[in-house]
């Protein structure tokens, strides 16, 4: 039960996105595939990263928060399936603008690598990769061209 | 059900009634006199691009087409074209379909054929890519296991020697698990076996299958004996080759516990797999198997061009 005595970890941002519920472990690897370490946009934001906090509704989680930032659809996408069950919020005046709970598309195409080296994926020139969604939970990706299927441990994003 | 213009790359596409209705297509074009065959696909040109060897695929293709009316041409050595020039596969299939109806491929690199396929405004039949899949020997193989049994549910068969590799077995197994009540024995040396995403799908169909390294073990369980040859050609380590090599030779002393009916299938070529006594006893089927392939190709073929509905 609250008494007004915990603390908040993180504070909150004025504008930016806070992506939350990511599973434990995996926030260093989501901030730097998204280059938050790095200066993207001016004036600089700050990014706040939280690791196994609690969860209702998970356990435990990691919390990144990141002022001033925007999330490319192709970033969205390569974020459903590093952190799958992370869900979005947009920030605007310290207020929640837009909740966005990212779903893995049906169809990837060039974010993910086929790990069999036979495949023309590997071997044509000019070839984007593309993988199909065959189920959600749990996460199970075929390979368009040699149908190799991927559980989530055995991606490799590209 | 409507085949034309549709391209056969995989049997992961097909259903058990698409498969059912191209045995009968086979089934019926066997049965016609040649001069009506004829008349099926007059006048239309199939390329047959190989970019690996083969002796029965590719005649039996260009003699179902040859037999429906049709011309064929292509091309079976890679050394003579421009991918030495360092042509993508793309752009070969995007110049080959200006000059042809249909395409045939077969390719060293899995998914090649569905790249094909994607390119081409063409249908495009897979002749096998890679490891992967193998789609119209399996239609064959069918056929054939229809032929002998009359069906093809309730019998129990293995398969034996390169499973890890071999695509005609990959294939075979998607399509089987389709089918009721059949129980699969997988013989294969330790590092050869079923890959596991393969595995993984029968399981989900709730298919009853046992992984053995002994053919002797299992030779009285089961009514067909589909034996493959350990492909030196998919090693990446010629030392691995050598030691699995010969694995397994089938012979009369270990068909001497077989029960009476069974049969023997092989896709072909044998190198040591099958002895060569085996082939003046009645379990061998192998050369007959091969035969099908000529109406089992027509069928699809006349499918997916239009010539029959």
């Amino acid at each position: 039960m609250k008494n007004g005595n915990e603390k908040l970890h993180i504070p909150k941002i004025e504008k930016g996105i806070v992506i939350d519920h990511i599973p434990v472990g995996m926030a260093l690897k989501v901030a730097s595939f998204l280059n938050l370490d790095a200066k993207v946009e001016e004036p600089c934001g700050i990014t706040t990263i939280g690791i196994n906090y609690d969860s209702k509704k998970m356990g435990n989680k990691d919390l990144i928060k990141v002022e001033n930032r925007n999330l490319s659809q192709k970033e969205l996408d390569s974020l459903s399936i590093m952190a799958p069950g992370a869900s979005i919020k947009r920030i605007e005046n310290y207020t929640v603008i837009e909740k966005i709970n990212i779903k893995i598309p049906e169809v990837i195409e060039n974010l993910i690598c086929c790990n069999n080296p036979r495949c023309i994926s590997n071997n044509e020139r000019g070839l984007t990769t593309k993988f199909l969604t065959v189920t959600h939970e749990p996460l199970i990706l075929k390979c368009h061209f040699c149908e190799r299927t991927y559980n989530q441990d055995e991606i490799k994003l590209l | 059900m409507n085949f034309n213009g549709k391209d056969i790359i995989s049997i992961v596409d097909m259903s058990r009634q698409e498969i059912d209705h191209i045995l009968e297509v086979a089934q019926m074009i066997e049965k016609m006199p040649r001069n009506e065959q004829l008349k099926i696909l007059p006048g239309r040109i199939l390329a047959l691009l190989f970019f690996e060897p083969s002796t029965r695929t590719r005649l039996s293709f260009d003699t179902a087409f040859n037999m429906l009316g049709g011309r064929t041409m292509g091309l079976s050595d890679v050394e003579v074209s421009s991918i030495k020039k360092g042509e993508t596969l793309h752009d070969t299939i995007k110049t080959v379909e200006q000059y042809a109806d249909a395409i045939v491929l077969r390719h060293n690199h899995d998914g090649a054929a569905r790249l094909a396929a994607d390119a081409a405004c063409v249908p495009v039949i897979n002749a096998g890519d890679g490891s992967n899949q193998h789609p119209t020997q399996t239609l064959l193989d069918l056929y054939t296991i229809k032929k002998i049994r009359g069906s093809i549910d309730n019998f129990d068969i293995a398969l034996i020697g390169d499973l890890k590799y071999g695509r005609t077995v990959h294939s075979l197994v998607t399509a089987l698990k389709m089918y009721n009540n059949i129980k699969m024995f997988f013989v294969s040396p330790p590092n050869l076996k079923m890959p596991e995403y393969i595995l993984r799908e029968l399981d989900e169909h709730k298919v009853k299958y046992s992984e053995h390294e002994s053919m002797e073990e299992i030779v009285s369980l089961i009514d067909i004996l589909y034996m493959t040859r350990i492909q030196q050609e998919r090693f990446p380590d010629p030392a691995e080759y050598e030691k699995v090599k010969e694995s397994y030779i089938l012979n009369n002393t270990v068909l001497y516990k077989a029960r009476k009916n069974l049969k023997v299938l092989h896709p072909l070529p044998r190198v040591v797999e099958i002895d060569k006594e085996v082939d003046d006893t009645p379990f061998a089927y192998y050369f007959q198997q091969a035969r099908n392939g000529v109406p089992a190709r027509q069928a699809i073929l006349s499918l997916v061009l239009g010539g029959i509905n």
